[in-house]
Parts: structure tokens; sequence; C-alpha cells
């Protein structure tokens, strides 16, 4: 079913004439099985239960039993509205950020390169080359850089850009740069795939029915990499709502910049709130599941999922 | 592909004459994509150079202020030993889950290729929701799991969620090789009546290895670099993201710069390596042909 949407990058093969009925599919099939129903769907489901649990009488912080408290979602949603907002706002302005910045950027390496192997080739890896430094450093490293004693600061105050005393980071301004930072690679990759395989006599024809360069980039091109948009988007919006490095007061952000991965992680490592961490996760993966069925249809790639 | 719309641009271009109604033109200038190309790598560099420049400071208390060139940092890596510690942590979590998820995985892969059978489109949707999930959601869930069923959190717990998230990437990644695998290949073998096995470890496997590796590089990679997921499971364990996530607020010692840029340059290297052996053997191919 869904796969589409996330393997585009490797072009789907043609699948064999006959697949046969075996018991060996059995034994290949049923450790893997078993082992993300142990630990993918049974965790699920107890997150689900946790969500509704109440504290124990007479128990200690971080007691919970089981009780149908429901409650728990009116409560986490009114206490943390800002909260859930807030993410679904960064993560919705740094996936069209990424998407501005990776468009250009995947249509030079996947149509202007294609001549060039070697060349695209060396493109890819440095699109991919985040990849290899740890993700919580390089996000350091940008706060060092944006730091008010860094470089980007002190340039702007000299540019008389920025007022004196004003900073950039712990802003929502940081927390969303970061974002953006730091799935680009997931945004600009599947575009790369689709625009690598766009045969350009269609582009040509465009142009051939005298269409404009724009108008055929727009009619023909765009269309045709609508796949790996609708993958760049999903593989950036998706991580970047959960996602809490960026907005924690030690990175980009400050307390006031807060998302929901922010408030799942203190309610259940510090606060020992297990109930409202559960029920604040439940309400992320609904909220995404429903954003993102909306936005499939809308884009019109049904097929793709 | 690359090499088939390339003859058939060559092909086309021939045909058209002049370059004035090139239709792939954008409207940027000749030149406006490349330039914008080359600042947006210099962009994504930023950080990474930031990085590795800051493994060669001369350090006081913090490693904010550049101070000067050393090569002390390298030298004496595991002066700051907890660094040292949690690497070597991640790395035991990261090659046990890349074992365990390479061998789950690619098995999962070859049956969906290769076989028919029930519950084919739950089992796909078992793959596919845990890389849909947000890591957060992921890692909470377990941690509520293990809480429930009374598991003490520790490595264990983290190989065992890294496993978990790696398998769906290894499904994915090798079943584009099984996919693309000649039957007719394994059935020679069976003509010459070798033995399924034989047929499996002689035929089968060493044609999905390149696959497999690769696969296994992105679990590595994918696990090494966890620290949400992770963070939910640890308990008192410190991986090596984990160890940055708590020494963020009171300062990075420059010997965790040291060793990420190590990882840097080794991935890079293999990366590279990877991409010359691809070109010597397009190559190769490309005389034959």
């Amino acid at each position: 079913m869904a796969f589409g949407a996330f393997s585009s990058s490797t072009p789907v093969a043609t699948e064999p004439a006959v697949r046969r009925r075996s018991p060996i599919a059995l034994f290949l099939l049923l450790p893997g099985a078993l082992y993300l129903s142990l630990f993918f769907l049974v965790p699920f489901v107890s997150l689900i239960l946790t969500s509704f649990q109440a504290p124990r009488e007479f128990g200690d912080i971080g007691q919970y039993d089981y009780a149908f408290k429901w409650e728990n979602y009116v409560t986490v949603i009114q206490t943390y509205l800002p909260h859930i907002l807030r993410s679904f706002g960064y993560a919705a302005i740094a996936t069209v950020l990424a998407l501005l910045f990776s468009y250009p950027l995947a249509y030079f390496i996947g149509v202007k390169l294609r001549r060039f192997p070697l060349w695209q080739a060396l493109a890819l890896t440095l699109v991919i080359a985040p990849f290899f430094i740890s993700f919580l450093l390089r996000t350091l490293a940008w706060k060092q850089i944006l730091s008010d004693e860094g470089p980007v600061v002190s340039a702007l105050n000299a540019l008389t850009i920025l007022p004196e005393g004003a900073h950039i980071t712990g802003t929502a301004g940081s927390v969303i740069f970061g974002l953006t930072y730091n799935f680009i690679p997931f945004m600009t990759l599947p575009i790369y795939a689709s625009l690598e395989r766009l045969d350009l006599r269609y582009v040509e024809a465009g142009g051939d029915l005298y269409a404009s360069p724009t108008s055929t980039f727009l009619r023909v091109t765009v269309p045709l990499s609508l796949p790996g948009v609708v993958s760049g988007t999903l593989l950036t919006f998706i991580p970047a709502s959960g996602d809490y490095i960026n907005a924690s007061s030690s990175f980009l952000g400050a307390p006031d910049t807060a998302m929901i991965g922010n408030v799942i992680e203190a309610n259940f490592l510090q606060l020992q709130n297990y109930p409202a961490a559960a029920a604040l996760s439940i309400v992320l993966m609904a909220v995404i599941l429903v954003l993102v069925a909306i936005y499939v249809k809308r884009s019109g790639t049904e097929d793709l999922l | 592909m690359t090499v088939q719309a390339g003859t058939a641009i060559a092909e086309t271009a021939k045909a058209t004459p002049p370059a004035s109604r090139r239709p792939f033109r954008l409207g940027v200038g000749k030149w406006g994509l490349g330039v914008y190309a080359v600042l947006a790598f210099v962009f994504l560099l930023i950080p990474i150079a930031y990085t590795i420049v800051f493994s060669f400071n001369q350090v006081r208390r913090t490693n904010i202020a550049w101070r000067g060139f050393t090569l002390d940092n390298w030298i004496n890596v595991c002066d700051q030993q907890e660094v040292c510690e949690a690497f070597g942590n991640s790395v035991l979590v990261a090659v046990i889950a890349t074992l365990l998820a390479t061998a789950l995985g690619t098995a999962m892969a070859i049956a969906l290729v290769r076989y028919r059978f029930r519950f084919r489109a739950a089992t796909t949707l078992l793959l596919f929701l845990p890389m849909a999930t947000p890591e957060v959601v992921l890692g909470a869930g377990l941690a509520a799991q293990f809480l429930t069923a009374g598991v003490a959190k520790g490595l264990l717990t983290i190989i065992l969620a890294h496993t978990m998230f790696c398998i769906s990437f290894v499904v994915v990644t090798v079943r584009a090789r099984v996919a693309s695998l000649d039957p007719a290949l394994e059935e020679a073998g069976r003509d010459l009546y070798a033995s399924p096995a034989q047929v499996f470890w002689r035929i089968t496997f060493p044609l999905l290895l390149p696959g497999i590796i690769a696969a296994a590089l992105l679990s590595f990679a994918l696990s090494f670099d966890d620290f949400i997921i992770t963070n939910f499971n640890s308990g008192a364990a410190v991986t090596f993201p984990k160890y940055v996530y708590t020494a963020a607020s009171r300062g990075i010692p420059a010997q965790a710069n040291v060793i990420a840029s190590a990882v840097f340059f080794i991935a890079i290297i293999g990366v590279v390596l990877s991409q010359v052996a691809a070109g010597i053997r397009r190559k190769r191919l490309g005389q034959n042909a």
C-alpha cells in the first residue's frame, strides 16, 4: 500500500510474473512481523491505554492505574493548545521553506547535471553530507553561529539591520530555521528522484507547441515532479512536527518556543506524568494522520499511497 | 536510465536548431541556477565545517571562541572519558541493531517480492507505519510499554528500539534489489541440481549483497545518530547523541567535535570510494557494449 510515497527514490522494478505460495514465506515473514508487532504495535496500544490512566490513590508521583479517564485528553489539549498549534505552524513554515530551497537545487542536480554523472554524484553527496555529522552537533553549530557573540548577529548589528540587543537564537525564527536546515535533504532527495526521471522530450514538446518556458515549467515539469514534492513534504513535515531538539532551550529555542515534542518529553521523562505524555502523543499522531490524508487527497496523488 | 535520457537529449539536440528555444531554461539566465546551487551547497556545509574546525580549537573552559589551531583534541580524544564511553556505546548499539534489523528486514523483503501470502496489505502497512510515525511517538510508546512490563531501561532497550525502526528502512532498500533480480538465474541453479540452500547462498545472496550492504549502512547511520527514541528508552545508559544533548547546556568538549568529524570523514570516504567503484564498473560495462 503506502510505500510509494516513501520509496520513490528507488525505481519500482517490475514484479515477477509468478508469486509462489510456499511455507517458506511464513518462515521469512514471521520473525520480522512478530518483532514489529511486539515493539511497534503493542507499544502503540500501550500508549493508548496509558493515555487513559489516572493517578493511583495514595500513590507516589509516577504511579498510575488504568481507568477510562478520557478527561486526560481535554486537559492536555486545554493546557498545551499553544504548543500543539505552534508545532504544526513551525513544521508547516519549515516545510514550505525547505521546498522553496530544495526545488531549484533538485532541478539543477536532476536536470542540468544529467549529462555529467560525476558532478551529479558529487552534488548528491553534498546534499546528504549533513546526515554524516551528528544531528545535535550541527544544530549546536548553528546555535553558535547565530548566537549573540556570533558572526551573523555582529554583521547584522554593524549594518544596523538588527536592532541593538535583539537576538536570533531563542526565537521562533531560529527554531524554524533549524527545522528547515535539518530536513532539507529529506525534501531534496525525493524531488531529485522525480526530476531525474523526467523525460525531457515532454518539456521540449511544450516548447515546440509555443508554450513559454514559464508555462512549460508550470504545466509540464511541476506536475511531473509532483510525486517527489509530495513525498518530500511528508518526509519533512512529519518529523518536523514531532521534533523537540531544534525548539529546545539548550539548542535554537527558548521556553516560549516549546513544541509538542518538548512537552511530551518533559511530561514523560521529567514530570513522570505518563498519561499526559501519552495523550499528547496520540493527539500528535491523530492530527498528522488527518493532515496527511487531506493533503494527499488535495494534491491528487492518492495513487501514491 | 541517465544514459538513455542523455542519448535522447543528444539526438533531439541535433534535430532542433537554435539554443534560444532550449525549453528547460527556466528563465533565470544561463548561470543563475548553477550559482544558486553552489550557494546552496555552501549553506548546507556551514555547520559541518564549523564542527570540524572547532575540533582543532585550543580549548580553555568552553569551545565557543576560536583560540588557535591544535591537534591536542584529536590526539587525546579519550581524555574526556565520557565522550569515548558514549561513542563506544553508540557503536555497540548500532552494530547489534544493524545486524538484527538487516537479518529480519532482508527476509521480509524477499518474502514480499517472491511469495504470495495472506495479510500482504496488513504486512505492508505494518512496515510503513513506523516510518510515518513521528519519532517522539515511537519513543514514548516503547517507553510506556517497557514501563508497564517492568523492563529496566538500558543499552538493551535502546538496541530493541533501534532494531524496530531500522527494519522498515531495510525492507524498502532490499526490496528494490530483490525485485530487480532475474529469477531465471536461480532457476538455472535449480536445473543444475543445486539444493535450495545452495541456490540461496551461491546465487541469490551474492546478487542481493549490494542491496543488503546499502541497507545495513543506512541502519547503522540511523541508529548511530538517533537521539529522540534513544532518549525515551535509555535510562541511565548514554549514547553519543545523548551525551551531546545533556552536555549542550554546560558546553560541549572539543573531543565530541573530534568524534563527529572523524565519523563524517569515514562516511564521506566510504561514499566517494563506492562512487568511484561504481564509475569504474560503468566504464568497463561501457567498453564491453
